[in-house]
């Protein structure tokens, strides 16, 4: 009899399907002494041919799952595999040292990766090494038998089960075979979970024992919406979850019929209800759900997705790929958040103690002025094609907030004088620093919105690193400490007349939503799939029932006070 | 007799990623042997660890040698791919 167990409910849906375990295998081996140089070298030809096999297959499925561009990594693993330097060094090696392929392969290997990686003046060089080691480890799997597994390779339904997932992982995933995601590590603001949302898988998160209790080719049953997960059902209770999945399916049609209405609460008063993207490539998502524009572009993903940092035309074309798609609707674009748990491949920052309470976002943008510079240059050039808004992140104080507006008019200047088209563009903050709460009235003097990044303001108010399972506790976004700041953001932005959204997880969290609208928040920016569900909410609240909730939350005592007060008000 | 030809990298990027990937498919349709040299190191232009390795970045002086049956026609093909990808002048 398996067991079931619990997790933390990331992805909405219900998911059943054979578990394709998505962890690594073991490949390690023995070095041995071998006579026959030449059925070695063949070896070593034959697992060279198995893996480029496996690869070109890969490389056709990343071609047609996520474009050309995506599929280029895997080129450079089939030139690797076709390298005639580094199987002639292996072959040479056997036939010298009379040892095994596996063993051969492995010193070779090792001798590139240790010369790449000294590289350390060439981030690129850096990063090549981890494709060789990518590739070595798919030679040892074919040398040693067994299977590797990847998944661009399945092919059937499954529910994946890993002790977490990549960003790159989620980002190879096929969206028509991976029917759920149940992981061991994780929490619900984790990139994997934000991914599965964006693509609409059902998921469950930070499951502890999923890999151990999960067997390959065992049915499973993931329960997005509580966080079940139920290993080998009997019969009975495969038609209850198949009951729930069609369930929710019917749900999610009924909220479909309000994709082109505009989120107007019961009594009339009307939001903006946005999604976050983190790429072109999610505006399907966003348009298909009817979002009324995109309230946080997390420019990071172009940093950290490409081999190089961006040229001003390559980001010029994806930012405006993106304000053409939307037609008019407004974008915000969040300028470079790298730092803390995002890094780039090719250019090292340095180790920090406290990477979250260091050199990261606007603190690095002011500091390497010439990136900051090509960002702004290319969202300039942009802003002729829509609507389009710029926030800076992490801003702490007014004075880094004068020189990154400062360092936006010098560029805006120079392109005009050049004849460059511009549209009017909305400058604006990000607050996710309490400082910078607090200080509301001041900021909004001088930009013309506020977006409210709960994720980080919450950690940061709290002390506590949502990402510890020690102290997840201290997430708390209801608790008052946290209303009240965001409620001193909204009212000092408003007596200026100026526009406050929220881009957090918060935004799109039902329990949330009734509170913020009672506090008067203007625009809730959210995954992709929650617009719909946040809007249908909206229109059933009476913005003046709202504000006596908000009122009575804000003095509140504690977190779950606040949400004993939403599930009273809220029927 | 071998051939043999210069090149002023002008790509932003040096010769790395796509460009890199392109000069060594060119290479390796050819039997002749291409060899890519640069600040006195010689690489096999068939072998992309080889040509990585050099690290050739912008405004670098490289030569290329093609020596071998079909010499010419693989100089005209790595020409051509300078070419295409904006690599060289």
């Amino acid at each position: 009899m398996a067991k079931n167990f619990k997790g933390i409910a990331a992805s909405n849906g219900v998911a059943i399907a054979k578990a394709y375990l998505l962890v690594d295998p073991d490949l390690s081996f023995s070095k041995t002494t071998i006579t026959d140089v030449t059925a070695e070298q063949a070896r070593v030809d034959d697992a060279l041919k198995a893996a480029s096999a496996d690869v070109e297959i890969i490389k056709a499925k990343a071609a047609k799952n996520l474009g050309a561009d995506e599929a280029q990594v895997f080129e450079a693993h089939l030139m690797v595999l076709a390298d005639p330097e580094m199987s002639g060094a292996i072959k040479q090696k056997i036939a010298d040292d009379k040892v095994n392929a596996e063993q051969a392969v492995k010193e070779v290997t090792d001798m590139y990766i240790g010369m790449f990686e000294a590289m350390t003046d060439n981030a690129y060089m850096q990063e090549r090494a981890a494709d060789i080691r990518d590739v070595t480890k798919r030679i040892l799997s074919h040398l040693l038998d067994v299977s590797l597994p990847n998944p661009a390779l399945i092919d059937e339904e499954v529910v994946l089960v890993s002790k977490d997932l990549t960003p790159s992982d989620t980002a190879q995933l096929d969206r028509q075979f991976v029917k759920g995601i149940l992981t061991d590590l994780g929490g619900r603001t984790a990139h994997a979970s934000i991914m599965a949302r964006t693509l609409e898988i059902p998921a469950v998160v930070g499951a502890e024992v999923a890999t151990q209790e999960v067997a390959a080719g065992v049915t499973v049953i993931v329960d997005g919406l509580t966080g079940d997960v139920i290993v080998d059902p009997d019969a009975a209770t495969l038609a209850t979850y198949q009951q729930k999945a069609a369930d929710y399916q019917a749900q999610r049609a009924e909220w479909a019929l309000l994709k082109d209405q505009q989120s107007t609460s019961a009594d009339g008063k009307t939001f903006v209800v946005g999604a976050n993207i983190g790429s072109p490539k999610d505006l399907p998502a966003v348009l298909d759900n009817g979002a009324e524009g995109v309230g946080l572009y997390r420019t990071e993903f172009l940093y950290m997705e490409s081999d190089h940092l961006p040229t001003e035309d390559e980001q010029f074309e994806a930012y405006k790929a993106v304000v053409e798609k939307m037609a008019g609707k407004p974008v915000t674009v969040r300028t470079m958040d790298i730092g803390g748990d995002k890094h780039l491949s090719y250019w090292k920052l340095p180790e920090e103690e406290n990477p979250f309470l260091g050199y990261r976002a606007i603190r690095i943008s002011l500091d390497q002025t010439e990136i900051f510079r090509t960002q702004l240059r290319a969202l300039l050039r942009a802003s002729a094609f829509g609507n389009l808004w710029i926030m800076f992140p992490m801003i702490a104080t007014l004075a880094e907030f004068r020189a990154a507006k400062q360092i936006y008019t010098e560029e805006r200047e120079k392109l005009a004088a050049a004849g460059v088209a511009m549209g009017d563009v909305k400058l604006g903050i990000m607050i996710e620093i309490p400082a910078a709460a607090m200080l509301a009235d001041k900021f909004a003097k001088e930009l013309d919105f506020f977006s409210i990044g709960t994720n980080d303001l919450i950690g940061y108010t709290m002390a506590a690193d949502r990402g510890n399972d020690k102290v997840a506790y201290l997430y708390q976004p209801y608790n008052p400490s946290i209303l009240r700041l965001i409620n001193n953001v909204i009212t000092a932005a408003h007596k200026e007349g100026k526009f406050v959204a929220m881009c957090g997880e918060m935004a799109g969290d039902p329990v949330a939503v009734p509170v913020l609208m009672g506090l008067g928040l203007d625009e809730f920016s959210m995954s992709a799939p929650s617009v719909l569900q946040t809007r249908s909410l909206m229109k059933k609240l009476n913005t003046a029932d709202m504000k006596v909730l908000a009122e009575k939350a804000l003095d509140a005592e504690t977190n779950d006070e606040v949400i004993a007060l939403v599930e009273a008000a809220v029927k | 007799m071998a051939q043999s030809k210069d090149f002023h990298i002008v790509a932003e990027t040096g010769i790395h990623a796509r460009p890199a990937t392109l000069l060594v498919q060119a290479a390796s349709k050819f039997t002749s042997d291409v060899t890519l040299s640069y600040q006195g190191k010689d690489v096999n232009l068939k072998s992309i660890m080889g040509v990585m390795s050099l690290g050739v970045g912008q405004g670098a002086d490289v030569t290329i040698k093609t020596e071998g049956d079909d010499e010419e026609a693989a100089m005209a093909a790595i020409v051509e791919a300078m070419g295409t990808e904006g690599l060289a002048e």
